[in-house]
């Protein structure tokens, strides 16, 4: 029976990878990941958990490692952030296009510099056209949650590609909240062993990672791209069938009030919890104000999210990472572009929050829906702002 | 991966672009890269196997006799064996006479 | 919900506080959440870590501004950080100190209801290091009515193994010999 307990969300997520019965791991330590990747080199040294932990000099060769396990038929798991992720990057490219498996965690964290070690989604941007599977936790039961659909979905035959499950650094991975734990049996019930497809087996030997010529490049890339976009439809049911077991639905877009709703905040991650409290002083005040999370970041949901902001005149989206591209943020750019076929497109604007740690607090979430009113209603250029900066 | 092998309809790749027949790069023909053939003497060779060494491409294999003679499929010209022989019993001929 | 603020210096167990209060209320069925100042781990320095108990499920993440209980594990915080910034109206400051409330009005400016204990006192005698997380806890516990006495003995057996009878002693003595002053 799943058992609500007082844990850390990092240690959370290492039990999710525990119960996911992992066969490998191999990780560098990076802060805030460090917790996650610490907890699992226990849980291995004291036995509680069969599997390989390989503790390597780097993050590229973390993800290295993680390419041949992987390819060698193992379930393979790892996880980093930031400047770790930016180290691992050339190596993460070539994960979804073997089409391996892997499940990372992702503890968000801005890039450097100046060097920080706090949180926003710098490292989830960063990467955001690699090709990997990404979703996004809010809460400590999502970051658990998710894990293990992380590994159900990566695993499944019709998907075979990485995933990454971004959770916010600090402000998730060192918060102790309940969380319900789900047994081993539960998570066997859900998560069947990994079959392979396809392996690195010398009784029946192929060839993985060879280079493409242009001849057949194009078909390769042509091939992962169908397989991301086919992938939606597992993710889907494979969420569909975690409520089923366990009585927690996600869906790739979640809102939040926003029946009979003008103006919508869009964000992703741990503080969309704090715009609910805004949206329900906003609407206490009588402010039509919802709320659109994504909680599937890639593929980018498309469909659901063009039928959750249909029809409203105005959308804040908030960002929490700068382009420095002269657009604003990136999540911004991207929402504007799946509205440009719409016939009727809602005005929007764009405000990046959060940089580093920066809290972003419920009077913040109200200033954003105040400002895309006021600006809608000025008729200024879309653009964007940066909350919370000194002048 | 071979490009005589490689055109083909996107659908039809492997997972990940992986090569799931072993030894598939047996049939690449690099012979027709040769502009110029090894061709050995054999009253000057000594059978000392250098050729046999050096290739790059690993196309000479040992007769009953005890000579190394070149496989032409893969053999690209590139001169090496002849330049290795320490009985210059190996010259380069044009592929053209 | 209740929002609480520790005050300590690094590697006195502020964040333990934090955590143990959280686990503990989480035990009794309640929400909570704990978290420490983000950031590196910097021994000596001064920190904070943060708690919120409610009957709610806890949604903000917006950081503490305006703690209902504030404690204090170092007395010579005092002279160094505004430890009742922000606190509200109705809020308690508990505090490790040898002074009388009176001194520590003079000397911080605070007018809130104050939880006084000597705390260093308590943790040598029972434990024979000057670690005063746990003692405040039970000093904490006496000012307010969060959770009850019994509800942290499991999360410090736990946490403290075969050091936990020691630290529930100091806990219980700080209960008894903290004097809350309005």
């Amino acid at each position: 029976m799943a058992k609500r307990v007082g844990i850390e969300v990092s240690l959370a997520i290492s039990e999710a990878v525990k119960l996911a019965n992992v066969d490998v791991i191999a990780a560098y330590p990076i802060t805030p990941q460090t917790h996650i990747v610490e907890h699992l080199s226990e849980l291995v040294a004291d036995g509680h958990l069969d599997a390989e932990f390989i503790p390597v000099e780097s993050e590229h060769s973390a993800m290295s490692t993680c390419c041949g396990s992987s390819a060698s038929g193992a379930r393979t798991y790892t996880a980093t952030c930031s400047q770790g992720q930016a180290l691992m990057l050339e190596i993460c490219y070539i994960a979804p296009a073997l089409r391996l498996p892997i499940v990372m965690t992702v503890a968000n964290r801005s890039l450097s510099g100046p060097i920080s070690i706090w949180n926003d989604h710098s490292d989830m941007m960063m990467s955001r056209d690699t090709g990997w599977i990404q979703t996004v936790a809010e809460n400590g039961q999502e970051a658990f949650d998710l894990t293990l659909h992380a590994f159900r979905v990566a695993e499944d035959p019709r998907v075979l590609l990485p995933t990454i499950v971004n959770v916010d650094g600090f402000t998730l991975t060192h918060v102790i909240e309940p969380i319900e734990i789900l047994d081993q049996k539960e998570v066997d019930r859900y998560l069947p062993p990994y079959q392979p497809q396809m392996r690195l087996d010398p009784t029946n030997p192929v060839s993985i990672g060879p280079v493409g010529m242009p001849e057949v490049y194009t078909e390769a890339k042509k091939a992962q791209d169908e397989a991301i976009k086919g992938a939606k439809q597992v993710i889907l049911e494979a969420w569909q069938e975690f409520g089923d077991m366990f009585g927690r639905y996600y869906k790739p877009v979640e809102t939040y009030r926003t029946d009979g709703a003008e103006t919508l905040l869009v964000t992703m991650g741990s503080l969309s919890e704090t715009a609910m409290i805004a949206v329900d002083q906003m609407r206490t005040d009588g402010k039509n104000v919802g709320l659109v999370r994504l909680r599937l970041f890639r593929p980018f949901p498309f469909e659901e999210f063009l039928a959750a902001v249909r029809g409203v005149k105005q959308i804040a989206v908030m960002d929490r990472a700068l382009g420095l591209n002269g657009a604003g943020g990136p999540l911004a750019t991207e929402v504007k572009a799946a509205l440009y076929d719409e016939p009727e497109r809602p005005y929007i604007w764009n405000y990046v929050a959060g940089l580093a740690g920066r809290d972003v607090t419920i009077e913040n979430f109200v200033e954003m829906a105040d400002g895309v009113e006021a600006a809608a209603a000025d008729g200024v250029r879309q653009g964007y702002t940066i909350i919370n900066v000194r002048e | 991966m071979a490009k005589e092998t490689g055109i083909v309809s996107w659908k039809d790749l492997a997972l990940g672009c992986s090569i799931v027949k072993p030894g598939s790069s047996a049939e690449l023909k690099t012979g027709d890269w040769r502009s110029q053939r090894p061709v050995t003497d054999y009253e000057k060779c000594v059978q000392c196997g250098q050729c046999y060494i050096f290739c790059p491409d690993m196309v000479f294999t040992q007769n009953e006799l005890g000579f190394y003679q070149p496989n032409m499929f893969y053999c690209k010209g590139c001169g090496i064996c002849a330049r290795e022989c320490p009985a210059d019993a190996i010259s380069m001929v044009e592929e053209s006479e | 919900m209740i929002e609480i603020r520790f005050h300590g210096r690094g590697g006195q167990g502020a964040v333990t506080s934090a955590e143990l209060t959280a686990l503990a209320a989480i035990e009794q069925g309640k929400y909570a959440q704990a978290f420490p100042s983000f950031g590196p781990e910097r021994r000596g320095a001064p920190v904070m870590a943060f708690v919120r108990v409610s009957d709610e499920p806890i949604r903000t993440r917006e950081k503490i501004y305006e703690p209902n209980i504030v404690v204090v594990l170092d007395p010579t915080l005092l002279e160094i950080v505004n430890v009742a910034a922000g606190l509200k109206k109705d809020g308690i400051v508990v505090l490790n100190t040898t002074k009388t409330a009176k001194e520590i009005r003079k000397v911080s400016g605070i007018n809130a209801k104050l939880a006084l204990v000597d705390a260093s006192r308590i943790a040598i005698e029972t434990m024979g290091i000057p670690i005063t997380n746990t003692t405040l806890l039970g000093a904490m516990l006496k000012a307010t009515d969060l959770l009850p006495l019994t509800a942290l003995e499991g999360p410090l057996q736990e946490r403290f193994g075969r050091v936990a009878a020691k630290n529930i002693k100091a806990f219980q003595r700080a209960y008894e010999e903290t004097v809350v002053e309005e």
